[in-house]
């Protein structure tokens, strides 16, 4: 290993701009002759818009323009789709409403942008934002997924009956029944999964420019995938046609899913830029943001799990109502489908497998995609019913995990997946010795003479990363291939550009790409420059989401190396007049083997493109290559987590006292951003698990409307983490690499909830297990600290 | 009166990073609006409404502020430090700046800027040698979404020690 | 936020003023509360009047027996002044737990108690201790200074200048925080001082700051945390949301209170 290669610390080359405060975010962007967009969005959950005035706003001080959903409509502005189609179990495809970028008739959700106010200024906008004029004809609303399909709840998408989407399953039901029948014990819980509100800490931003002479648009935009973005933009809201579009994701601050999407106000303010000929800016503020971001989560699940006498898993089987929200987001369908029900074999043989899942239209924010998508949701009802299983057959709960663990490789599972290589038991012991699981006991009587109560609780989760194979995911409904593309660009110096498809808002990609290159070119990482995020430069990518760059992103780069030193070794060939396969490469120097003879690196790109020792007819100049890599499997990280609370049950506050992660990614490039990635994700899971919860009331108003009433985990919310990692090679890419982004989100939540009930006795706690909640489950169990 | 609204501006001067500047703005501008739109300083950064996420932390008259939660006009004549002024352009890097990345204590980078200036401050006030406990206290009013904050945690407790080497450092960009 | 007018008097006197003059202006402080309200256009003053130049608001003094605190001083000088931690220690640590330090770097004691937000820090305080509120125009005592959520006897173009805080024998302060705000869902102060024992609770009122004439006779027999156990107030009256209901705000109480009392003896409760 190199300092600089594959398995090294290196610091981050991106850092210095962000420390310094010279990166270039959306917001830092500005036009020349820069007007400002401001929403007006509706404050009712679900209301008939009977007419929108907009004269009095036209005529405020600096507005440029007053547009509503009926311009949009004249000027033949398409749709948002939902590009994953879901088939019901009756065969009938997903019932998906239309979702004009500006309310056309009717607004379906508190923030549903009905009208746009364009400005000189910003505060001139939202000035006269103020003086739109809109008659709305408020209609009953319904929020819980649960209400939105009995009878008499209120129908919002005309094409979706009952407020249903699909009606899903995965497995066979009867093979599930007969395993339940031969059950010694059946474990049954009923799981809410709570909505969560994304909240980078980068509000979403769009400038929209349009240059008339060329006919050309250009969006700035915090996106996570600039290429898919151009391609919805151009294909289905026929903004414009595909090559006379660029997008430019600049510096883009974090994303957990929220910015994959493609969301109405970038569509509006290509549009606005284009009617009012100038660009137009639009800034989330955070308030609007928990009112315009995609959510996450949002399950209503009942699952059961059978065991034998012997505490082996005979059968599972599950029953899920997922909300959707009020229109459906990019990717909304696949999340609690295909990235849920596919996972709930867990870390485990389980013969048989049955998931139903129903996906429903509610008055509120649309629920997509938010780190982990579907498996976190996935992960917490196998561990919590692993977990209780074992409490309610008085069995130790590692002990029961270990029992059922996949052992061999590769294990076909009843849903669809085939996992390829893990080590669970690795994991977990590894894990059990850091967490000083032995010693638990001990420190259980300590805190009972503080006064406290103490538990605690496993997660050994798995992931389908890596996303993924083309094919399988066409098969399965995805209106996209998942492939990832690179192109290496030698300089004439030596010097090297690598472009990806991938998108980096966070994950250090200008590093741990310039990492792999460097290893495989054997140059100093700093000739290296990594090149993302502009339609313009990058021909075509699929971003980033699902743990997907290093598994997929890398290996088009690892691609297109290759075709880098197979070209490379002919110009060396020439250079050093000798034959093709004779030519060896390592640590930057071409030598003819069994000779003394080389030629370094820098001399054979600069032969490259001055040509001279070849002619252009045996060899084409130049030093360019470029790949597509569609992987062949999902990769399957997986690991253990442990987590130690001590409850207060005065107050029931739960203290996070120790967490120990030792999960499984493969290979990995740089363990200082794998480690940061752990630990962010981990941090999101307690959040679900113990703060975080958008609240909607009655109305379909979002209560948990700001950072005063939505808790984001803060430093004091959470304790040092312990990471470490075990490794089994991902053997389905080149790298070995099986990703590392979304484990601690997938993981984290069931380890909390697990360590609570654990302490206070009842299995009877939703998420998130605020103080109040926990309190509330000790008055009915009555656990006092027990010292002795 | 109401005749004036809106139509009224008024001048503000001050020193940012070590510059006098002025400026003629509506008196609703907040100092992050001028830092940011008036100055063109995209360091600072806004990360929420309700004065909590600690993206806009900067330093006036030497302690840190949240720059959302100031009107520009209030500060006239104040002494405004910013992250981009913290180390001299092109120059070494303020050692805090340097834990960040030692430390890999940034991921997106957008909370950074509030971030380190809220721990430079941290260190003028409790000193050099800060422990987890307290550092993780004194971040209350800074939320990362990235990090989970173990390597700030870590970041900030190293720039502080470093920051006993160097203390001319900070001294000299102030 | 809404356009406004921005005034700054040198002194009280034209501060005062502009007031009386203005029905709906609104004194901008520290500016750590009115400011985000008005950022959300929940507040649109049409005059707002900056006391920042104003001289001699701020300051820390002790006169006599008494501990003044000029209303323009910031939480951050409360929380560090050697003599408040001196003088009522409780008082500087209470100043410490309010918002964040940026915060406290800005955020005033004038400012918190004049908008007695029902779950602030100081208004606990000042019921707490007894203390009084001095303005421009009369000195007017805690117990009669918080008139309900966000409301008190201040009368239009009446403004803070100082406070004044009695020294306790014993006092502390106890605050559990809302998770997300961190603002206090529930906080009590709890002092002694000769045969004057108060209990002031923040945070769990529907009507705000209040105190606990039940706790208070319960220590004046002896105080101690043993004296409060087994007491809890009533649910009713208590706020009610998604932080917290009515009956976990009044069981905090009862906890807080306790533990508030071991801290000021110097014992854990």
């Amino acid at each position: 290993m190199s300092a600089t290669g594959i398995g090294a610390a290196v610091r981050r080359k991106e850092d210095r701009r962000f420390i310094t405060g010279t990166g270039h975010y959306t917001d830092d962007i500005n036009r020349p002759g820069q007007a400002y967009a401001y929403f007006v969005r509706s404050p009712h959950a679900h209301a008939t818009i009977k007419s929108i005035d907009t004269k009095a706003a036209a005529a405020m001080p600096g507005v440029l323009a007053v547009l509503t959903g009926a311009e949009l409509a004249a000027d033949k502005i398409g749709n948002l789709i939902c590009g994953w189609m879901i088939h019901s179990k009756d065969g009938s495809p997903m019932k998906m409403a239309a979702h004009p970028a500006l309310a056309n008739g009717k607004a379906c959700h508190v923030g549903d942008p009905v009208a746009v106010v364009i400005g000189e200024t910003l505060a001139q906008a939202r000035d006269a934002a103020e003086k739109v004029k809109i008659d709305y004809a408020v209609l009953p609303a319904v929020a819980d997924p649960a209400a939105a399909q009995k009878p008499g709840a209120p129908q919002i998408h005309d094409i979706a009956p009952k407020n249903t989407i699909y009606q899903w399953s995965l497995g066979d039901a009867k093979a599930v029944d007969v395993a339940f029948k031969s059950a010694n014990h059946v474990t049954k819980l009923d799981i809410i999964n709570n909505r969560l509100v994304p909240n980078a800490i980068e509000p979403r931003a769009a400038i929209g420019e349009y240059d008339s002479g060329a006919g050309t648009f250009t969006l700035w935009n915090t996106t996570q995938n600039p290429h898919v973005a151009r391609l919805v933009i151009a294909a289905f809201i026929g903004m414009a046609p595909e090559h006379k579009l660029r997008v430019i994701a600049p510096d883009v601050g974090g994303g957990f899913g929220s910015k994959i999407f493609i969301y109405p106000e970038e569509v509006v303010a290509l549009w606005a830029a284009k009617r009012v000929g100038r660009p137009v800016k639009w800034v989330a503020e955070r308030s609007e943001a928990f009112l315009a971001d995609a959510h996450g989560r949002d399950h209503v699940t009942h699952a059961e799990m059978a065991f034998d006498a012997e505490g082996k898993i005979l059968g599972l089987r599950a029953k899920t109502i997922a909300n959707l929200g009020a229109y459906m987001s990019t990717f909304s369908s696949s999340v609690p489908t295909y990235l849920y029900a596919t996972l709930l074999s867990g870390q485990y043989e389980i013969p048989q497998i049955y998931c139903e899942v129903d996906a429903v239209y509610t008055n509120t924010v649309p629920v997509d995609a938010y780190r982990g998508a579907g498996r976190p949701e996935a992960t917490f009802v196998v561990e919590r019913l692993v977990e209780v299983g074992a409490r309610e057959m008085g069995q130790d709960p590692a002990e029961l995990r270990r029992k059922n663990f996949v052992k061999k490789f590769p294990h076909q599972t009843p849903v669809i997946m085939m996992y390829d290589a893990g080590d669970y038991n690795a994991s977990l012991k590894r894990a059990m010795e850091l967490a000083d699981y032995k010693g638990f006991a001990r420190r259980k009587r300590e805190s009972a003479r503080q006064g406290k109560l103490r538990g605690i609780g496993f997660s050994t989760y798995i992931e389908a990363c890596g996303i993924a194979p083309s094919q399988a995911v066409g098969s399965l409904g995805a209106g996209v291939g998942l492939w990832e593309s690179a192109e290496v660009r030698v300089n004439p110096t030596g010097s090297v550009e690598i472009l990806t498809g991938s998108h980096a808002h966070g994950q250090g990609h200008e590093t741990t790409f310039a990492q792999v290159a460097a290893e495989r070119l054997g140059i100093p990482i700093d000739n290296i420059s990594v090149v993302h995020g502009d339609t313009d430069k990058v021909q075509f990518g699929m971003g980033t989401y699902g743990s997907r760059s290093g598994a997929v992103g890398m290996s088009a780069l690892v691609k297109a190396l290759d075709k880098i030193e197979a070209k490379a070794k002919k110009v060396a060939a020439h250079m050093l007049e000798a034959a093709e396969g004779d030519i060896e490469f390592k640590d930057g120097k071409f030598s003819v083997a069994g000779t003394d003879k080389s030629a370094a690196w820098g001399d054979v790109a600069l032969n490259a493109y001055i040509a001279h020792k070849f002619s252009g007819q045996e060899l084409e100049p130049g030093l360019k290559e470029g790949a597509f890599y569609d992987p062949t499997n999902f990769t399957f990280p997986a690991g253990c987590h442990i987590c130690e609370v001590e409850v207060d049950p005065e107050t029931g506050n739960a203290d996070i006292v120790g967490w120990t992660a030792v999960d499984d990614f493969g290979v990995v490039i740089n363990p200082m951003i794998v480690e940061g990635q752990v630990h962010g994700g981990i941090a999101q899971g307690i959040g679900q698990a113990l703060c975080e919860g958008a609240v909607y009331d009655k109305d379909g108003q979002l209560v948990t409307g700001s950072f005063m009433d939505y808790c984001m985990p803060r430093a004091d919310h959470l304790p040092p983490l312990k990471v470490d990692m075990t490794v089994t090679k991902c053997p389905s890419n080149p790298l070995g690499i099986k990703g590392c982004g979304e484990a601690g989100a997938i993981a984290a939540p069931a380890a909390v909830i697990n360590a609570i009930t654990d302490a206070i006795g009842t299995e009877q706690l939703a998420m998130p297990a605020t103080p109040q909640a926990i309190w509330a489950a000790l008055q009915k169990t009555n656990r006092m600290p027990q010292a002795a | 009166m109401a005749a004036q609204k809106g139509a009224q501006t008024a001048t503000v001067s001050m020193t940012v990073n070590g510059k006098p500047v002025t400026g003629d703005i509506d008196p609703r501008t907040l100092l992050v609006q001028f830092l940011r739109e008036n100055l063109r300083l995209t360091g600072t950064h806004v990360g929420c409404d309700t004065s909590q996420c600690g993206a806009c932390v900067v330093h006036v008259n030497g302690k840190a502020i949240k720059s959302c939660t100031v009107l520009a006009l209030q500060l006239e004549g104040a002494d405004v430090l910013t992250i981009e002024g913290l180390a001299p352009p092109n120059g070494p890097l303020h050692p805090m700046q340097e834990a960040f990345r030692e430390n890999h204590g940034l991921q997106c980078g957008f909370c950074t800027p509030g971030m380190i200036m809220t721990a430079v401050d941290m260190v003028r006030r409790k000193g050099h040698d800060l422990d987890d406990r307290t550092i993780r206290e004194e971040l209350e009013g800074n939320i990362c979404r990235c990090t989970g904050y173990h390597n700030i945690v870590k970041a900030i407790a190293a720039g502080a020690r470093a920051m006993r080497g160097s203390a001319t450092t900070s001294k000299a960009a102030e | 936020m809404y356009a406004f007018t921005f005034h700054r008097p040198q002194t009280v006197r034209q501060a005062a003023g502009l007031l009386a003059k203005n029905g709906d202006a609104k004194l901008l402080a520290g500016g750590q509360t009115l400011l985000p309200t008005m950022k959300l256009r929940l507040a649109g003053p049409p005059q707002v009047i900056d006391m920042t130049l104003i001289e001699g608001l701020s300051g820390i003094e002790m006169s006599g027996r008494s501990l003044t605190i000029g209303a323009m001083t910031t939480h951050n000088d409360v929380n560090t002044s050697p003599v408040v931690q001196q003088a009522i220690p409780s008082l500087a640590k209470l100043a410490g737990m309010i918002g964040d330090p940026a915060v406290r770097h800005r955020g005033t004691i004038g400012g918190s108690i004049a908008n007695n937000d029902p779950n602030a820090d100081y208004p606990a305080a000042c019921l707490g201790l007894g203390a009084t509120i001095i303005t421009n125009k009369r000195r007017i005592k805690a117990d009669d200074f918080f008139t309900g959520m966000f409301s008190t006897a201040l009368e239009p173009a009446e403004i803070i200048t100082k406070v004044s805080f009695p020294i306790p024998k014993k006092a502390a302060y106890q605050k559990f925080r809302n998770q997300a705000s961190r603002f206090a869902l529930v906080g009590v102060f709890v002092s002694k001082r000769g045969s004057e024992i108060r209990v002031a609770v923040t945070g769990a009122g529907a009507n705000g700051v209040f105190r606990v004439a039940s706790f208070e006779e319960a220590l004046k027999k002896r105080f101690a945390p043993k004296s409060l156990e087994g007491m809890s107030i009533p649910a009713d009256g208590m706020n009610s949301d998604i932080h917290g209901s009515a009956e976990y705000r009044a069981h905090l109480v009862g906890v807080l209170a306790r533990r508030a009392v071991a801290e000021a003896i110097g014992k854990s409760a």
